[in-house]
């Protein structure tokens, strides 16, 4: 029990890294990584949705399309970004430059860090499940090399819809769940209280994930965590992208695309 | 977790025998004692107020297909406990549990079935197992029927009732959202149409991945569908819900699905949508007149 007790205390610590209030979000390990990073805006549908940002930058010799779950670290910037939890607009967002990334050759990079898509009304009422629904498709399709880089949070289905592609890399202290332990817990027990289990429980850390087989590659990060050095996390993630992204490259697109489908459909086959 | 509540109604099928006896059943929503004969003959439909009770897989087969053609696939596929889940009670024992209170060995039944004539590919969920929850053998199970529509050339009917994805099951469970869609891409390439049924509920991880993925969405009255639940959406944001938040009335008009369809109304609607998607639009009461096209310029008219 106190083994236990202790496993659960670590995985929870694991969890508060993940949300540290100064972790770098996505804009800090764009500037550091790519030049050039120009932002694109709106879904040309409804709006503008500042919880995911994106827009093409310059990766060494090549253009990559960037698409990114971004939070903010002032009272103002979090309620602009809507504490990093998006609407349906700004999965449309994703899928308009998906496929603007599509017809112009630029492989996509992913950054997820988002509690969950937003959960509101409005959200509800212009389709959230539909649009993430069509992102994961478009994902699947997509003749481009992508790679998902997990900066902080992965929460649920509103990480996963950008977060379908050839790779997935995982920064060492983010954590990546169906659920975020507190509503995980409130499902289960119907006591949020039980978060700390249920984050044990869940397997959610980087960790969790190498060992099932689903992350390919844990970032390090610099000690204490990536809120010590900005500089030092994006500089390993930076390669870390290069590197993938350098091997995605060198496949054949039908290939690429059969190596994708495989990524996913061999997940839970028996 | 979920409760099991007395919204089932057990219909006579050729699969599951003889429905249960039930000697006075209470509609959930206008309270009145129903004769199950009744009920039963009006498919689960409330005949007072038109409440339609949750259905179980093998009940919903045996209503919508030629009798005796289903075919069912994967029979013995059962979850299996990856992570080593605990929640109030072992995973392992909620799998023994629901296996034995259902007679199903996981949230889903699929299989080959003829409706209207038509061979297709019918992937039923099934709510009383474990909230119609999606699992990795769940996923493998909904993936391998529309691989099945797909490599045999099939139209494809989901009916979908879920809480969403498993959480017993962690990340394994969420990535069978990015499986079942990927598989949905293949089949949409192909050419194949995809009818989508949400029935009471469709929530979270299901609806956000291959529920809403279809050509054609129907739903069923009053069945509750979306992505996050009333009580979370009212936690996170303290707002007012409008009426009929979530219905499939409200999907409806905010443009989420084509039709809203009673339950005796469906093989009429599926037949119809068969002969439109899969026979190429041609009723077989409908004539092509050439001379209603006269004015089009038509130098080369292709037969």
């Amino acid at each position: 029990m106190t083994d236990n007790g202790s496993i659960a205390a670590a995985t929870w610590e694991q969890v508060e890294l993940a949300r540290h209030p100064d972790r770098p979000y996505a804009l800090d390990y764009i500037h550091a990584i790519f030049g050039n990073f120009f932002e694109l805006h709106g879904d040309r549908l409804f709006g503008d949705d500042h919880a995911i940002i994106g827009g093409p930058a310059a990766l060494d010799q090549r253009t990559v399309m960037v698409i990114a779950q971004q939070k903010g670290r002032t009272t103002a910037e979090r309620a602009l970004r809507n504490f990093g939890m998006a609407n349906p607009e700004g999965y449309r967002k994703a899928l308009r430059l998906i496929r603007q990334a599509e017809r112009f050759q630029f492989p996509v990079i992913a950054m997820v860090d988002t509690s969950g898509a937003f959960p509101g009304a409005g959200a509800e009422e212009r389709g959230i499940a539909w649009a993430i629904a069509e992102n994961l498709v478009a994902l699947a399709q997509a003749r481009i090399p992508i790679v998902t880089l997990v900066l902080g949070e992965g929460g649920s289905g509103g990480a996963l819809g950008i977060g379908v592609g050839d790779r997935l890399l995982m920064m060492e202290h983010s954590i990546y769940s169906v659920a975020m332990p507190e509503a995980c817990a409130s499902i289960l027990w119907r006591d949020i209280a039980r978060k700390v289990e249920a984050a044990q429980a869940l397997k959610l850390t980087a960790a969790d994930l190498k060992r099932m087989g689903l992350a390919d590659e844990i970032v390090p990060e610099p000690s204490g965590g990536a809120h010590n050095d900005y500089g030092m996390a994006a500089d390993a993630a930076g390669a870390a992208l290069r590197r993938h992204l350098a091997s995605l490259e060198a496949v054949a697109v039908d290939r690429l695309l059969e190596e994708r489908y495989q990524r996913y459909r061999r997940i839970g086959a028996s | 977790m979920f409760r099991p509540k007395t919204r089932y109604v057990a219909l006579p099928s050729p699969r599951a025998g003889v429905g249960e006896e039930i000697d006075r059943l209470k509609c959930p929503k206008c309270d009145t004692s129903l004769e199950p004969a009744r009920l039963t003959a009006a498919l689960g439909v409330c005949y007072r107020c038109g409440y339609h009770f949750r259905l179980r897989a093998p009940e919903r087969i045996a209503m919508l297909v030629e009798p005796g053609s289903f075919h069912e696939e994967d029979q013995q596929i059962t979850a299996t406990d990856a992570l080593g889940f605990k929640d109030s009670q072992p995973y392992v024992k909620r799998i023994e549990q629901s296996r034995a209170s259902t007679g199903v060995n996981e949230a889903v039944t699929w299989g080959e079935a003829t409706i209207a004539g038509q061979p297709l590919v019918i992937v039923c969920l099934d709510f009383a197992f474990m909230g119609g929850s999606m699992g990795a053998a769940t996923g493998e199970k909904i993936t391998n029927g529309m691989e099945r529509a797909l490599h045999s050339r099939l139209p494809l009917l989901i009916i979908s009732a879920s809480g969403g994805a498993r959480m017993q099951e962690g990340m394994l469970s969420l990535m069978q959202m990015a499986k079942t869609a990927a598989a949905l891409g293949r089949l949409g390439a192909a050419g194949l149409p995809y009818i989508s049924l949400l029935t009471d509920p469709t929530m979270g991880g299901v609806t956000a991945s291959f529920a809403s993925l279809a050509d054609v969405i129907l739903a069923e009255p009053g069945a509750m569908i979306g992505f996050a639940g009333a009580r979370v959406i009212q936690q996170a944001t303290y707002e007012t819900l409008p009426e009929g938040f979530q219905t499939a009335e409200f999907l409806w008009q905010h443009g989420m699905i084509d039709l809203v369809v009673p339950r005796p109304e469906l093989p009429a609607v599926l037949r119809q949508l068969l002969d439109l998607y899969v026979k190429n639009g041609v009723a077989e009461d409908f004539e092509l007149q050439p001379q209603a096209n006269a004015s089009a310029p038509t130098p080369a008219v292709r037969g």
